[in-house]
């Protein structure tokens, strides 16, 4: 293809030569942010529920503290504490290996192992880092959404006679999601861009497409800012979203 | 008399601090008993441990023969038989009155949504407020709030109404409203505990008033002997203050 010069150094034929390559480069991109918004959230619920467990008596209550509020809580701390790329390294290149390994992987070995790990391996370890990374964050985000429902609102539903887990469903959790779609919204938008670091290990999403093209070419203004456009884009779209959500959920808000 | 509510040596401390120190009393079926006190008595615990949203620290609590703080009790089936009404009203905001209101006969009696909405519809006109079955709380005054969240805790059928100054809250001129339906309530025969500061309500519509103080019953018995015959001082020294 002839060069094609935009504002007279722009090459939009790199772009348009590569175009089928940054399309998958963004369908990884989607996807994996999608897998892990919906995953971080389940397990940000299970573990923000997990920091707040407490019963009245033994010895459910020792089972709280010991093997539900206090795992939590050294979870929710490592996967905040340490850096998310060091999480990303940690688990492709030694986690993985132990579960998934054609010599002696605890879940699967042999063949299958080997070409999962040849074809799936950096997509697999990239959304298990940022699923468990994000469900750290959105536990924090959950704990603080519940703890700031009214206890008079808890104790009208049980009064009703609804139980505990009713109550959650029926009264606190919606109340409590409302008030934590900004903060979810904003995590979201942190997630999709930090799928970029899993480029570091290999997976073809946007930001490992623009580093292959800027390779092959050497140049780096074009691959560099179609992808920054089209993260810009894709955070525009998800803030659009989470308002849209935000109107929705609304209804009977007390401001 | 069928008695409804027991309670037996009930304590209750919370830390070091010792607010309900041996209660007896019962309840009977149909009976309206108002209880009251000064702030900090422990009227709230007192009325809190009739449902079990407090746990007893001692004695015990029977409904219908069934001990509420037992730990092998149902307790939210016990619960649904009680209804409860607070002094901030406690309405779901994110439910409309109509959904506030069915949300518990469906989930814990099973009813079905339409009878679950006749009756909501019934009681909403018994409370005077059909026009208002689609609002959102926050767009209902303090009064209206309180006799949606009566409605919702009439949906249960319950056997008993448990109030705890269901009326502080409000701005004077909607005190009555509330107080209205309460006294057609207790004229119908539901068994009724109330902690209130409304001492006319309590002259005109309880069978018996409790007065505490510092977590004990201090006196009991029909409302001209406690109002107007005081045995005790401690009595005597609240009603010539709140009077
Ligand atoms: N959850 C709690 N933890 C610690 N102390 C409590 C708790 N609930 C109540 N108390 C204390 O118990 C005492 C009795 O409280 P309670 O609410 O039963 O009083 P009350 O008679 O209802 O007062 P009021 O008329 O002001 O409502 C008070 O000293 C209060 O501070
Ligand atoms: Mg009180």
């Amino acid at each position: 293809m002839d060069p094609i010069l935009w504002f007279g150094w722009f090459r939009a034929d790199i772009i348009a030569e590569y175009a089928m390559m940054f399309w998958h480069g963004l369908q990884i991109t989607i996807l994996v942010t999608l897998i892990c918004i919906t995953q971080g959230t389940a397990l940000g619920l299970a573990i923000g529920l997990a920091r707040l467990a407490d019963a009245r008596h033994s010895p459910a209550r020792q089972i709280c503290r010991y093997l539900l509020r206090w795992p939590s809580t050294v979870y929710v701390s490592f996967f905040r504490g340490t850096p998310l790329f060091v999480q990303i390294l940690l688990i492709h290149f030694a986690v993985l290996p132990l579960f998934i390994n054609p010599a002696d992987g605890l879940i699967i070995s042999g063949e299958t192992a080997r070409s999962l790990k040849q074809n799936y391996g950096a997509l697999l370890s990239g959304i298990l880092a940022l699923t468990l990374n994000s469900g750290a964050y959105i536990s924090e985000i959950f704990r603080a959404g519940i703890q700031s429902i009214d206890r008079g609102q808890i104790e009208a539903s049980r009064s009703l006679g609804l139980s505990f887990w009713r109550t959650m469903y029926h009264v606190v959790l919606p109340q409590a999601f409302r008030r934590m779609l900004p903060p979810l919204g904003n995590n979201a938008i942190a997630l999709l861009k930090d799928s970029s670091l899993i480029s570091a290990i290999g997976l073809a999403e946007l930001a490992y497409t623009a580093r292959t093209v800027a390779g092959a070419y050497s140049r780096y203004w074009e691959p560099y800012l179609t992808i920054s456009f089209m993260y810009w884009i894709l955070t525009l779209g998800l803030a659009w979203a989470v308002k849209r959500l935000e109107a929705r959920y609304g209804r009977g808000d007390t401001r | 008399m069928d008695e409804v509510i027991r309670v037996e040596g009930l304590t209750k401390n919370f830390g070091d601090l010792r607010v309900l120190r041996g209660i007896d009393c019962t309840v009977s079926a149909s009976e309206v008993v108002c209880v009251i006190g000064p702030s900090g008595s422990g009227k709230s615990t007192f009325l809190r441990c009739l449902n079990g949203l407090e746990e007893a620290s001692g004695g015990r609590v029977l409904v219908h023969g069934t001990s509420v703080h037992d730990n092998h009790t149902d307790i939210d089936t016990l619960r649904s038989e009680i209804g409860m009404v607070f002094q901030r009203f406690n309405l779901f905001p994110h439910k409309t009155v109509l959904e506030n209101i069915t949300l518990a006969p469906t989930k814990v009696r099973g009813v079905s949504p339409a009878e679950a909405k006749q009756r909501a519809h019934d009681l909403l006109v018994k409370v005077g407020l059909l026009d208002k079955i689609d609002a959102y709380p926050n767009q209902l005054s303090g009064g209206q709030q309180q006799r949606v969240a009566i409605a919702r805790a009439l949906a249960m059928q319950p056997a008993i109404m448990l109030f705890d100054e269901p009326t502080s809250a409000l701005d004077p001129e909607m005190v009555g409203e509330v107080l209205n339906v309460m006294q057609t309530l207790a004229e119908e025969g539901m068994t009724m505990v109330v902690v209130t500061h409304e001492m006319g309500f309590a002259r005109r519509v309880a069978h018996r008033v409790l007065f505490m103080d510092e977590g004990m019953l201090v006196e009991e018995g029909s409302p001209e002997a406690v109002f107007d015959t005081p045995r005790e001082e401690r009595t005597r020294r609240f009603l010539a203050n709140v009077l």
